[in-house]
């Protein structure tokens, strides 16, 4: 089967500072895949290329057999792909409601539209609640899930998820691995970049580590939480 | 009191058309950080259509909306051809541009049409006078005044409740994360241009309206007042631009019309002393911008 996303040779620069260095992976329809790594080993650089926040160096990305390298970001999210932010970006000056409004912005049909509002308020009952405030009066678990719900607003068959748990109470960061596991049931395929490394080994079916740039290990998770380089990496403390 | 109503609602009428002004100012700002100072060309052109509508005999309700929306093209396609290959440079790069923008316009009127203030034909109803409330005003001043109210309800109506305008506020805030919602940045600007265009022109027919010349330089004092008035409210920021604009238009009239004699010589150092004053104590102006890290595309 054609993989969903496939990533050849991946490189990004910023300046003289090469942040990934020839990466390449692939992603199955319906696979949550994990990209794990310490902080500046390139993860958040290779969502940002992926969606064309950040130029790529050199490489190919292709969404769905179709190239989308070099791909201006506003262009995606009709395809189906769309990326929810490190440190969750809601407009804080926008009312919720807005906020996920804004997500549909690239839907044109109004039955889409309808169940995306139903399919968002489901998940997240508070944000229909609290519709009418503004995101940026709402608690961090909170922002999250709104950050969660605008880009489920776009009805991704792909959704990239960057640090989705960074900054969260355990309660709340507990809710967020649930929520993923629930979105793949929905037929959502997810990339998720996470540095609760136990935690997405846990929720992930596929893995890769990441250092300076280069992918150093891959595999499935279960695998991946046994190889010895990990366990020393970062559940070694454990 | 009756000159003190009197002069409140002279003030009201000016400090609407600064607030038009600076609004215009800021909705641009607000997206792509740039200050456009040929925004008072905009008004230029919009007061020469009107000029060109008097002398042709066209009926000013027909003037009036072609020349706001010769301002709206005029805008449009000032961001198209001058501003979108510089917009991915510095600030300081934009702003250059925009003076470069404002001169070339400028030479252009004075070369292609006059150096001199040209006569605008305007109805005889606009200088007449009516009654309220005991009080005798200008037919001129109450209709800057209903007009200043007029866009700005639509305004902000326009920014709350219509996707476009709520898209508008999301690139304001963060440019890059509206952009993969699908908001495509090129109709993000270019809206907040004509937006720009609209403000810019509806304030020029109310300015014409007040003095029935247009002359080359016109714009540019009005808009130099708007951009004091912009960053008085809170550079960035709408409702603040409003504000400035309605204060400083006050500050204006206020001294004009109360300060002795002797002095009115310093009437404009008193009111930027005033506006120094303000912001001292608020320095980023009366009502600050929520996301003053206004990204770049």
């Amino acid at each position: 089967m054609a993989p969903l996303l496939s990533v050849q040779n991946l490189f990004v620069r910023y300046g003289a500072v090469e942040a990934v260095r020839g990466v390449s992976f692939e992603i199955q329809q319906g696979e949550i895949v994990a990209l794990l790594g310490a902080n500046g080993a390139g993860k958040s650089s290779i969502l940002n290329a992926i969606v064309g926040l950040v130029p790529t160096t050199s490489g190919q990305i292709a969404f769905d057999g179709r190239d989308i390298t070099g791909a201006v970001p506003e262009g995606l999210a009709s395809t189906g792909l769309t990326l929810c932010p490190e440190g969750r970006r809601v407009f804080g000056t926008l009312s919720v409601e807005d906020n996920l409004r804004m997500g549909a912005f690239s839907l044109s049909d109004k039955a889409t539209i309808a169940a995306a509002w139903t399919r968002v308020y489901d998940l997240f009952p508070i944000l229909e609640e609290r519709k009418h405030q503004y995101g940026g009066t709402l608690s961090g678990g909170q922002q999250q899930m709104l950050a969660v719900g605008r880009a489920l607003m776009s009805n991704p068959r792909l959704l990239l998820l960057d640090e989705p748990s960074l900054g969260l109470a355990p309660l709340i960061v507990d809710q967020i691995f649930d929520l993923i596991s629930k979105l793949r049931d929905q037929g959502v395929t997810l990339l998720v970049v996470e540095q609760n490394v136990a935690g997405a080994l846990e929720m992930a079916d596929r893995g890769y580590v990441l250092a300076s740039g280069e992918i150093v290990e891959a595999g499935k998770t279960d695998a991946l939480s046994q190889s010895s380089s990990m366990q020393d990496a970062y559940l070694g403390a454990q | 009191m009756d000159i003190f109503l009197q002069q409140s609602v002279n003030a009201l009428a000016l400090g609407g058309t600064y607030a038009l002004l600076a609004l215009g100012l800021a909705v641009v700002f607000s997206i792509m950080g740039l200050i456009n100072f040929a925004h008072g060309e905009l008004m230029t052109i919009a007061g020469y259509v009107l000029m060109y509508c008097g002398i042709a005999g066209v009926s000013f309700l027909i003037a009036v909306p072609l020349a706001v929306m010769a301002s709206i093209l005029a805008a449009v396609a000032m961001e198209r051809i001058a501003f979108r290959p510089v917009r991915n440079g510095s600030g300081a790069t934009m702003l250059v541009t925009s003076f470069a923008v404002s001169l070339i316009l400028q030479v252009l009127f004075q070369n292609l049409i006059s150096a001199r203030s040209q006569p605008v034909l305007l109805p005889a109803l606009l200088s007449d006078s009516v009654q309220v409330f005991g009080m005798n005003i200008g037919v001129n001043k109450l209709a800057a005044i209903v007009s200043t109210v007029v866009m700005l309800i639509f305004l902000d109506w326009f920014m709350k409740h219509q996707k476009t305008g709520i898209a508008m506020r999301a690139a304001a805030e963060d440019f890059a994360i509206a952009r993969l919602m699908g908001i495509r940045a090129n109709s993000v600007i270019a809206g907040a241009f004509a937006l720009s265009g609209l403000l810019a022109g509806v304030a020029a027919v109310l300015w014409v309206s007040q003095r029935a010349s247009v002359d080359p330089l016109m714009g540019f004092m009005p808009v130099l007042k708007a951009f004091i008035a912009a960053i008085l409210g809170g550079l960035g920021s709408l409702r603040g631009a409003v504000a400035g604009g309605f204060l400083l238009g006050f500050i204006e009239i206020y001294l004009a019309a109360f300060l002795p004699p002797e002095i009115q010589e310093f009437r404009d150092p008193i009111g930027l002393g005033i506006v120094v004053l303000v912001l001292l104590f608020r320095p980023n102006g009366l009502i600050p911008s929520a996301t003053l890290k206004a990204e770049k595309v």
